[in-house]
């Protein structure tokens, strides 16, 4: 796939780490903000390619995993009615709430549907005009677009039988709160590629500004990762603190201004609950109040409602870089991407998921740089 | 085919009742013309023309594999094959997997009343020509008739039995530190297949399912003395599945790399599309093999000179007896865990 | 987070530009994306693809820039190295 699979030759990705070899004299924390990122450097092992001084720590940025309880028991409220038909990205079908996940619903007689775009469920609407359509809106900048484009085309074409559980966060004020904590270790992020190519990297200038940390924008692809981690070293090397963009194919620096205007029309920022974090003031996405009327949780009348988090979780932990997988004592035993506990176990792009998967022998053989 | 295409070349003969009903399953003149006109005329051997409640036969002397399958899949008819071809070729996979050559094959059919009688139809013939090439008889069966919205259209069931002529112990526990693992072709396109045309998530491409007969690829081996210790079929879990189950039946430390796992470029765009990996999805007409290392070469040319193994590689090995694990090198050279899928394959945003 | 992948625009639907939809090939995949957000894209770009949005068009001189600078760290490799 061009554009894709060029960005995963082998000796191209030795030269990139030959070269951070060379020039690494220190220990440094960097952080890869990006869910997608993470799975990539586990599964490709990219973090084994680079020498023992560079560790880099995995970012919170997993909508599915950072998706407070709450809102996934809203969700399964409203898939159980027999009324409605429940869309959502697959994603989200095995991401358990308090006591039951989607998939147990759709068992027990749920319509829950699969679907690849926001769009699809706004076609579902149109062909079930006696059924009431919602569509499960979790992701970060990357993915309002679409669903701030299925709103807007439901509005156009008057549908009542269409709403949107909406639970979008935003990726700069999490870095925010993640740097203005007094245990971050973070020098330095690599800040997720797709959700620049919608908001640009404007917003990384006041933060760079504020906490002198290197910010580079990198994409997902092994040498994306291996040329974003080199950019950062350098700066960190030389005392640098900079916003760079190592992912210029996709992103420029105003982003996409089409998306970003409809996300402005038919969103608003608001609070927003991170599993495993907490709340982080301005870090999500609500609807405008002109598109009220999509909302699925005033349709369907859902209060508001607070869920404890398993007590052995040390999803928040993990999600700012202080601890490690491993560490935790219910890794491995009690918790399990069968039967996860917290956010980070959830999903495939989740920190403890992907070491579960990838790394929890350590019979893995290592990489040796030539 | 397309529908317009299949009625002029076979056309259906119950005409008269457009759709299955609960009488087709009910034991009385309407299920005698089912089974007399449908299964009996397709299906037609001296075996089953029979008509008896059980099918009687000779087998040579020596050991028998026997194995059942249950076809669930949705939708009936895919790119590359449908629900009853898939049947036949599963059923005589999982023989083959012994070593054996496939023989006889119950059927057992499950339809949801209100099937289209026509659809029903097309998949028996499908089986009668999918069953005639694969060189195997249909010599008994079954037909149930449920409620409607019961059964979703059609389950079937089939049984295999075949005959063991060699005298090699093909299993797990066969599986020796320094075997190769061999692969019989590209991985991924049963599954992508059907996700192609699975509502919500269609796209277009030309992936068309392998589901196919890989029994003379097997008997092949063994014609030529090629010592085989473990055979697997991919389907559901794809690679990773079955190399997981065999490091866990064998006690054994297996390694394969990336690199040399074929993957056709649409089923590899797909996966990275929906977010799938092919090493977790279904195969229907591939097997992994595992073979001494001193027969490795002699079993690789042997296989590429069937056609449906034309495609087969080495792909790794098996390292030592040690704790169950699967590792897989990635294209950087690194290693990781290659792990048991779990449940369904779910594409993803993230 | 945010899978989104490169494909080429093959054809172009859809005169509204809000509703504008394109056909993208990913390798002989086909599958529809709206190019609402991409109103510069022709038959022939490559897009960046999430959830059946085109959200960038890729940069094809951008793109061949991290193999540039890759060559240039090689040839600063074989500087160094002595010869054999």
């Amino acid at each position: 796939m061009k554009f894709m699979d060029e960005y995963r030759d082998a000796e191209l990705a030795q030269k990139f780490a030959r070269e951070i070899h060379r020039i690494t004299t220190r220990h440094w924390k960097i952080m890869e903000v990006c869910g997608g990122q993470t799975h990539a450097i586990v599964k490709f092992g990219i973090d084994e390619l680079l020498p023992k001084q560079i560790e880099l720590i995995h970012g919170p940025g997993c909508p599915v995993c950072v998706t407070p309880l709450e809102v996934i028991d809203q969700a399964l409220e409203i898939a159980a009615r027999p009324e409605v038909i429940f869309t959502s990205f697959g994603d989200m079908l095995r991401v358990p709430g308090s006591t039951t996940d989607l998939l147990s619903v759709k068992a027990k007689g749920g319509d829950v549907r699969i679907v690849y775009s926001p769009l699809d469920a706004v076609k579902i609407a149109e062909l079930n005009p006696a059924r009431e359509v919602v569509f499960f809106g979790v992701g970060f900048e990357t993915t309002a677009p679409a669903t701030a484009m299925a709103v807007y085309q439901a509005a156009q074409k008057k549908l009542n039988n269409f709403s949107m559980l909406i639970s979008h966060v935003l990726v700069p004020p999490a870095i925010e709160a993640l740097m203005s904590s007094p245990n971050c270790q973070v020098q330095a992020f690599l800040a997720a590629g797709h959700v620049c190519t919608v908001m640009g990297y404007e917003e990384y200038f006041p933060l760079v500004e504020k906490y002198r940390v290197p910010i580079v924008v990198t994409g997902f692809e092994p040498l994306d990762i291996l040329h974003g981690v080199l950019l950062t070293v350098q700066q960190l090397e030389s005392g640098r603190a900079e916003v760079e963009n190592q992912y210029a194919r996709a992103v420029t620096r105003a982003g996409n201004q089409p998306a970003q205007d409809l996300i402005k029309k038919v969103f608003k920022v608001v609070p927003r609950k991170w599993r495993g974090v907490g709340e982080i003031a301005q870090s999500g996405l609500g609807l405008a109040d002109a598109f009220a009327a999509f909302d699925a949780a005033k349709k369907f009348g859902l209060a508001d409602r607070h869920v404890d988090e398993p007590a052995e979780c040390m999803a928040g932990l993990i999600l700012q870089g202080l601890k490690k997988p491993h560490e935790c004592p219910a890794f491995g035993r009690k918790c399990t991407p069968e039967h996860p506990l917290g956010a980070t176990m959830v999903s495939s792009e989740g920190a403890c998921a992907a070491y579960y998967r990838y790394r929890r022998h350590d019979a893995a053989e290592k990489a040796v740089v030539k | 085919m397309n529908t317009s295409n299949f009625s002029a070349a076979c056309p259906i003969p119950i005409s008269q009742y457009p759709h299955v009903l609960m009488a087709h399953g009910g034991g009385g003149t309407l299920m005698h013309r089912l089974l007399e006109d449908v299964f009996g005329k397709a299906f037609s051997n001296p075996i089953l023309d029979t008509r008896h409640d059980s099918a009687q036969f000779t087998v040579p002397p020596g050991r028998l594999a026997m194995t059942t399958d249950s076809y669930v899949v949705r939708p009936i008819f895919f790119p590359g094959g449908d629900i009853g071809s898939m049947a036949i070729h599963g059923t005589v996979n999982d023989l083959a997997m012994s070593g054996a050559r496939p023989l006889y094959l119950s059927c057992g059919f499950i339809i949801e009343e209100g099937l289209p009688m026509e659809t029903l139809w097309r998949v028996v013939c499908s089986m009668r020509d999918t069953a005639k090439k694969c060189g195997v008889q249909i010599v008994t069966g079954d037909t149930k008739v449920v409620d409607k919205g019961k059964g979703d259209g059609l389950f079937i069931n089939t049984t295999g039995l075949g005959v063991i002529e060699h005298a090699q112990t093909i299993s797990p526990q066969s599986v020796q530190p320094g075997d190769a693992i061999l692969v019989s072709g590209d991985l991924g396109r049963h599954g992508m297949a059907i996700m192609a045309v699975r509502e919500g998530l269609e796209f277009e491409s030309t992936i068309e399912s392998d589901s196919a007969p890989v029994h003379e690829a097997v008997l092949k081996l063994l014609e030529a003395d090629v010592e085989i210790h473990c055979l697997r079929d991919l389907t559901r879990g794809g690679l990773a599945s079955a190399l997981n189950e065999i490091a866990e039946a064998a006690g054994m430390k297996i390694a394969v790399e990336q690199k040399l796992i074929p993957v056709q470029e649409q089923v590899h765009a797909a996966c990275e599309m929906l977010g799938l990996d092919p090493l977790h999805v279904a195969n229907e007409g591939r097997f992994v093999a595992f073979i001494p290392a001193k027969d490795e070469a002699r079993a690789l040319q042997i296989l590429r000179g069937v056609g449906v193994s034309a495609h087969a590689a080495l792909i790794g090995k098996v390292v030592e007896k040690a704790a169950p694990l699967v590792t897989l090198k990635s294209e950087l050279g690194v290693s990781r865990i290659l792990d048991m899928p779990s449940g369904e394959q779910l594409p993803r945003i993230c | 987070m945010c899978l989104a992948i490169p494909g080429k625009v093959l054809s172009i639907s859809g005169d509204d530009p809000l509703t504008r939809m394109g056909k993208i090939d990913f390798s002989g995949v086909v599958k529809e994306a709206s190019l609402a957000y991409v109103p510069e894209v022709n038959i022939g770009d490559y897009v960046i693809v999430h959830v059946g949005f085109a959200l960038s068009k890729v940069d094809e001189d951008e793109a061949q820039k991290v193999f540039g600078y890759l060559k240039q760290i090689g040839e600063l490799d074989e500087l160094k190295e002595p010869s054999p």
